[in-house]
Order: C-alpha cells, then sequence, then structure tokens
C-alpha cells in the first residue's frame, strides 16, 4: 500500500514555512506582474515581440492584459503626445493598486528626438515611473532586463505600498 | 592659427551658415502649343475661369487663380479635363513675406499621368470656399489646413481640429508659432491633467535630454559620491569646487601670442 500518510516527526520537521508577510505578499506580486496591452509607437513592436514566443515572457509569470482594472504594470513604449497625455493618466489612474510603471525608449524617457511642441517630454510629468529603459527602441532583451529589475524593486519593498518611499506627488 | 573660440550651444544653432546661400527655384516652362497642359487651360478658359498665370514645374502644370473661383475650377479640371483624383490640398505660410496664404490643390488625371496644381493666394483674415463637395479628400485636408493655419473655410461640413486638440492654443504650421510651443502648448498636459496649480510642482519642461543636475539626487547618483536617493540637496557636498559648464579652460590657449609651448617647438 502506498505510504500517503507522511510521518512528519520523523521526516524531518513539520511543513511550515516561516518567512514574513512583507516577503510572502512581494513574492506574490513579482512573479506574476501583468502589463496593460498599450503601446503608443515603434518601441510597442519591441514590446509585441517580448510577450511572443521567441522571448516569451510567459515564463517569467509577465502576462499582458487588455484591461487597466486587471493590469499591475504600464509599460509606456513609445512618444506620447500631448493629446494623448490624458488618456495616458485616466489608464493609469484606473489601474489597481498596487501599480508600477515602466518608461520604455528614449521618447518616454524625455522626448527623444521630439523636441517639439506636440510630445510630452518625459513621462514622469504625468504618472510616476519606476523603470526606465534607455534605447530607441530597446531591443527585447533589455525590457526583459527591465522587468527583472522591477521584480527585484517589488522584493525589496515594503507589501504595504504606503509606506514605500516612492514619489508620489502626481 | 586662429584663437580658439568656445562653440557654445553647437546643437542648438548650425556651426557654418553661408551669406550668400540663395535658396534653389525650380525652373520653369511655357506650356506647349499642342501638348495636353494646352488643352487643359483651353478646357477651362471654356468654363469661364480666369487663370492669372500659368507655367510648367517639373511636368506639373501650375494655374494661379482668383480665391473666389477655387470651386469653379476645381469643378472644371475634374469633369473637363479628367482630373478625377484630388491628391493633396493644403496651404503655404507667406505672412511675413507678403502677408498672404499660399493655397494649393494638387490634382491627378489618372488615365493621362498628368498633374496639375492650382494655387490661389488669400489674405490673413479671408476665408475660402469648401470644396468639399468637388473632391471628399476636401473634407479631411481642410480641417488640417484650418487646424495647423487657421484658414477658416466656408461651408465646410465639420470644421473642427483634426490633428491638435480641441482646446489647443495657436496652429502649429505658421511660421511665427515656436517649434518648441508657446506657454500654453508647454503646460498643455499638467493643466488638462492636473490643473494649473501643479505647475509649481511639476516644474518646467526639460528641453536638454543631455542636461545633468549634480544636485538633483532623485534623478542622478554621482559616483563615489553617493547620497541616499531623494536626500535632501543642501545635504550634499557643496565644498568641492563646481565643474564649469561648457568648455574647458585647457583648450582656450591663446596662440596668436607668444607663448612657451610655440617657443618650444621653434
Amino acid at each position: 500500500m502506498a505510504q500517503h500518510q507522511v510521518n512528519y516527526a520523523s521526516s524531518g520537521g513539520l511543513p511550515v514555512v516561516l518567512t514574513t508577510a512583507d516577503h510572502i505578499i512581494n513574492w506574490g506580486r513579482s512573479n506574476s506582474l501583468w502589463p496593460l496591452t498599450y503601446g503608443l509607437a515603434c518601441c510597442a513592436i519591441e514590446m509585441m515581440a517580448s510577450g511572443a514566443s521567441r522571448f516569451d515572457f510567459d515564463r517569467m509569470g509577465v502576462i499582458f492584459r487588455a484591461s487597466p482594472r486587471q493590469a499591475d504594470v504600464m509599460i509606456l513604449a513609445g512618444t506620447l503626445t500631448k493629446k494623448h497625455a490624458e488618456f495616458t493618466r485616466r489608464l493609469y489612474d484606473q489601474m489597481a493598486e498596487p501599480k508600477w510603471v515602466i518608461s520604455m525608449g528614449s521618447c518616454a524617457n524625455t522626448g527623444g528626438m521630439f523636441n517639439t511642441y506636440s510630445i510630452v517630454q518625459g513621462v514622469d510629468r504625468i504618472v510616476p515611473v519606476d523603470i526606465y529603459l534607455p534605447g530607441c527602441a530597446p531591443r527585447p532583451e533589455t525590457l526583459q532586463y527591465a522587468m527583472m529589475m522591477l521584480q527585484k524593486k517589488i522584493r525589496r519593498e515594503s507589501a504595504d505600498m504606503k509606506k514605500n518611499k516612492k514619489q508620489r506627488f502626481i | 592659427m586662429r584663437r580658439y573660440t568656445p562653440k557654445g550651444n553647437v546643437q542648438k544653432k548650425a556651426k557654418y551658415t553661408d551669406r550668400f546661400w540663395v535658396a534653389p527655384k525650380v525652373p520653369r516652362a511655357e506650356v506647349e502649343e499642342g501638348s495636353f497642359f494646352a488643352t487643359v487651360l483651353a478646357n477651362l478658359k471654356n468654363d469661364n475661369i480666369e487663370v492669372l498665370d500659368s507655367y510648367i514645374e517639373i511636368d506639373h502644370l501650375v494655374v494661379e487663380i482668383k480665391p473666389e473661383q477655387n470651386v469653379d475650377t476645381l469643378k472644371s479640371l475634374r469633369d473637363s479635363s479628367c482630373f478625377k483624383m484630388c491628391v493633396e490640398l493644403s496651404a503655404v505660410d507667406y505672412l511675413a513675406q507678403d502677408g498672404e496664404f499660399e493655397i494649393f490643390y494638387l490634382l491627378l488625371n489618372l488615365d493621362e499621368a498628368k498633374r496639375v496644381r492650382v494655387q490661389t493666394r488669400i489674405k490673413q483674415d479671408q476665408a475660402i470656399e469648401t470644396v468639399e463637395n468637388v473632391f471628399r479628400m476636401a473634407n479631411f485636408a481642410e480641417r488640417e489646413m484650418y487646424d495647423m493655419f487657421g484658414i477658416y473655410v466656408n461651408n465646410h461640413s465639420y470644421l473642427k481640429r483634426i490633428l491638435m486638440p480641441d482646446d489647443w492654443v495657436g496652429h502649429p504650421l505658421l511660421k511665427t508659432y515656436p517649434l518648441q510651443g508657446d506657454e500654453a502648448a508647454s503646460w498643455y498636459e499638467v493643466d488638462k491633467i492636473f490643473g494649473k496649480e501643479y505647475r509649481d510642482i511639476i516644474g518646467p519642461e526639460l528641453r536638454d535630454p543631455a542636461r545633468v543636475d549634480r544636485y538633483d539626487t532623485q534623478r542622478f547618483a554621482r559616483i563615489g559620491k553617493e547620497v541616499p536617493f531623494g536626500a535632501d540637496p543642501e545635504l550634499v557636498d557643496t565644498t568641492e569646487t563646481p565643474i564649469e559648464e561648457g568648455y574647458s579652460k585647457t583648450l582656450l590657449t591663446d596662440y596668436t601670442t607668444e607663448s612657451k609651448q610655440l617657443e618650444n617647438r621653434r
């Protein structure tokens, strides 16, 4: 007869893991980061490539969601125009806490080469950014590395978002 | 050797401008007798269109007309000369030069593969009649013209900004419009999303992406001089000598006067 009942006393301890609440909550959060399906310009092509089979974001628990209500991460992939800034902010506001923002590529970071009247000169003017990605456009590897950095950052943070020293003036 | 002069702001202005440069002009040719374009002009004359000037530029027939006759001209070209397609319609800002806008319509004859450009001039505060009923594409193109130049189009079915947001101030393709935007443009997204009182908190746009602020402890970390993220700028060591902005002093050797360096070389 198969031995289905484990004898805890004899097999080296109880099935209990001792950890902190922060650690276990952040373990869950960081390993299922769901970004919003939200492409603004050519960086979105690289973002799509990251999600597709060759680079395979799914293996990191990163699954693109088409609704801001189900997303944790907003990847701002591309040039943000001033006309569109309002809607980006609205999508950001619709995401449930906790939420993080990745600014992908030169245009999202600083406006990039579009030093003109109609482009937002850095998306950190409208949403608080966690990770800035350099590149024009960044390779999918860069985006994956950024996602890993974001996971590291989340694991380092307190699970209580109010305690984190994130700059949330906007 | 010439004295070295620091070239501050080299990216902002052209390093070299030729004072004697004259903008090249496309050569103009007369309309030849018996050619296709001659029949086009004859058709226009039959339809009582007053052609102020006509010539050929790079295989295009250019027809200059009065602004009041724009609808009749396009109708005549479409029906009598078979220019079935309007490719482009827009304006050119000649306000500084002549106080006028030039409005042009670029038409294509698909059977003959010939193009004609109809152009007309209007004053700054003058409106133009819509050609929407002649070519449907004019609907969007005239909206864009209104958006970019502020030219009002009479009897247009839906004259509204098409590229810029509805509450945008100014018309960006005017030569007088600054490339990096006026005040309303530079605060547009802040005013719209957060309100004007947030201007102080968010601050003006950083137009120089290569700018390094040594007292900004949120965006920059100085190697060897690290402070905690977002530390009070007061805590940053201010006793060290600040870095000279712009150019290095070692490059500023005055070679016009006698120097030891030159003497050594001799």
